[in-house]
């Protein structure tokens, strides 16, 4: 499959069908990007896990942190990688290793051989972006900076639970 | 979304940005006339100060009616993110405060709205932010106007009131050899007739008040990022590629990445200088857009009509409408905007200054006033008015001479404007 874009439907589906995230390269920095889209994530209710072997037994936004992929003591449905895409090939090969179905390398980071290997393997393969953005374009949330989502819907966006300020990727009635 | 499927220039005029409220189910856009939203909780508040999470705080900095617009309008232009301003000067000033320190340099060409060349020559200044003049029609000067203290290359697309058409590709390589990002004034086209990204501008910049609210009653300016510079590659632009220290040391290039500029334009600059736009006037301007396409089409098919009859005049000395064939600029309009060369011209009166007085107080329907992209048909003798301020040689370096008059045709009946034209030039001399 080819990564210079993604469809709608095909990020829709990913970040509505995963639970459990793995995040390699979380940072307990609360002003780097890492932290930002975890903060973000957990508020969208996806469990997440940080894997950073500096931070290792340590908690990053009150989730325990692992060493590595293989350490986790959880089923994983997604890694999110916040290396750089050198550093992505062998978290890739992990990311098959421990049963991931997605593997999600964050924007700027690319590795197409990784990601020949991981839909080889039977997992789903997202370069280049960043699951907080592209939760917020299908969302509705990312046209509230001005951003373009590339979306039209006459549909009314779905809230997230009960709270104000923030918008589901559920279908609706699901 | 980067799909293959994006939907086309008239759905995004009347759909890009717009979902029926949550809540409400309202259709069109609610007007959100509130300076403030409440927080969900402490923890809420701190993400969105933080710029943890996306939300309102705030209309200063941002509002959803606004949003609206900024997201339709970036999507017309083909850009990332948007941010709207009270007027199309708040917009420049934020685009210059995000990219300039003091003591640097910019490159601007001659053929710009009166407007912004005092805004550089003399506002500007006292920011120390100097600007080298070039002239668009040569390249080479600017070329030459470029230092190592470079920071940003300034252009219109169509130039105002010149009708001048800029060779935005050329100059857009001049701006990639220099490493500096090409930022483009498209008020007199519009994306409906030039989509200047395209062609390698790295920022957009409009006055709204003009075609694309286009009925003559609100103020309002944008700022479109095209996502397409390297904000952080040579560390010339600390604002956004160092840490942040209002927000704690946050990089907005690598937090924000391909809509970084329009963040650190947000976050930064209307956070702190706020030449914000008011939610009343985002509505009336998106209610504008919803026909864009439609009227521009109509705009231009008026200015064919009118600049063909003045070229024919026996008082008319020169028609500059860059759509008229034998016009210097007709290549670079059937390049750039082969849909048309927009409704703004100028056109010289042998009668010279004097003539030119006395047609703007002869006109009956068309209306003497300092502003073009309306509805109506609108005329102004620049060298007393707009560019009063200029000296003789600035004027007609910016195509402003004393025998020169702008019009901005309306979408009037063609033969209306002409008949009105007729009488006023007819008692002018
Ligand atoms: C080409 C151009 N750019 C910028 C401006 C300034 O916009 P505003 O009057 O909205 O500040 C104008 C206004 O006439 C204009 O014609």
């Amino acid at each position: 499959m080819q990564h210079d874009t993604y469809s709608e439907a095909y990020i829709r589906k990913i970040l509505q069908d995963v639970k459990t995230i793995a995040m390699v390269g979380a940072s307990a920095n609360d002003v780097r990007p890492s932290y930002f889209a975890m903060k973000y994530l957990l508020t969208k209710e996806y469990n997440i896990v940080p894997v950073n072997p500096r931070e290792a037994g340590r908690e990053i936004l009150g989730q325990k942190v692992f060493s590595s992929l293989s350490e986790i003591d959880q089923p994983v449905d997604m890694v999110d990688i916040f290396r750089n895409s050198e550093a992505a090939d062998a978290l890739t090969d992990e990311a098959i290793a421990i049963g991931a179905k997605v593997v999600w390398m964050q924007l700027r980071v690319r590795n197409d051989a990784a990601a020949e290997r991981a839909e080889k393997a039977g997992l789903k393969v997202v370069m280049d972006r960043c699951p907080k953005m592209e939760y917020g374009k299908l969302s509705g949330e990312w046209g509230w900076l001005g951003a373009v989502s590339g979306r039209i819907s006459s549909k009314r966006a779905v809230l997230f639970g009960n709270r104000i300020q923030s918008l589901s990727i559920a279908t609706r009635g699901s | 979304m980067s799909s293959d499927d994006t939907p086309h220039f008239d759905t995004l005029c009347i759909h890009a940005g717009a979902q029926p409220d949550p809540t409400t189910g309202a259709r069109a856009t609610p007007i959100y006339q509130t300076t403030s939203f409440v927080f969900d909780d402490v923890d809420h508040a701190a993400s969105l100060f933080g710029l943890q999470a996306f939300g309102n705080i705030y209309t200063r900095i941002m509002n959803p009616t606004q949003a609206v617009l900024e997201e339709r309008i970036a999507a017309l232009e083909g850009g990332t993110a948007a941010l709207a301003c009270a007027s199309g000067h708040g917009a420049q000033l934020l685009i210059f405060h995000a990219l300039m320190e003091p003591g640097d340099e910019f490159v601007a060409v001659g053929q710009l709205y009166g407007g912004s060349i005092n805004q550089f020559n003399h506002s500007f200044k006292k920011f120390d932010w100097n600007v080298n003049w070039a002239d668009a029609t040569d390249l080479s000067t600017i070329e030459k106007a470029v230092t190592p203290k470079t920071k940003l290359i300034f252009i219109e697309s169509i130039a105002n009131p010149g009708g001048v058409v800029v060779d935005i590709a050329g100059i857009s390589k001049i701006a990639r050899a220099a490493g500096v990002p090409l930022v483009v004034d498209n008020t007199l086209a519009t994306p409906y007739l030039c989509r200047p990204i395209e062609h390698g501008a790295d920022i957009i910049v409009h006055s709204l008040t003009k075609f694309i609210g286009g009925h003559g009653n609100s103020m309002g300016g944008v700022i479109v990022d095209a996502g397409t510079f390297n904000w952080s590659r040579e560390g010339r632009y600390p604002t956004l590629s160092e840490p942040c220290e209002s927000y704690h040391g946050l990089k907005l290039h690598e937090t924000f990445g391909p809509i970084a500029f329009a963040i650190a334009c947000r976050v930064l600059g209307m956070r702190d200088l706020g030449p914000c736009i008011s939610p009343m006037n985002a509505f009336l301007i998106i209610q504008g857009m919803e026909t864009l396409s439609l009227r521009m089409k109509k705009h231009c098919e008026n200015t064919m009509v009118v600049a063909d009859w003045l070229n024919e005049h026996k008082d008319v000395a020169w028609v500059s409408y860059a759509g008229l064939p034998g016009d210097r600029h007709n290549k670079l309009a059937q390049k750039y905007c082969p849909q048309g060369a927009g409704a703004v011209f100028t056109f010289g009166l042998r009668g010279g200054y004097e003539a030119g007085v006395k047609v703007v107080s002869n006109v009956e329907m068309i209306s003497h006033l300092a502003n073009i992209g309306d509805v109506r048909t609108l005329i102004i003798h620049p060298s007393s008015t707009t560019h009063r301020q200029l000296s003789e040689h600035q004027q007609i370096a910016a195509g402003a001479g004393p025998d020169v008059l702008r019009l901005s045709i309306g979408l009037e009946d063609p033969s209306d404007i002409i008949k009105d034209l007729e009488q006023a030039l007819a008692s002018a001399v």
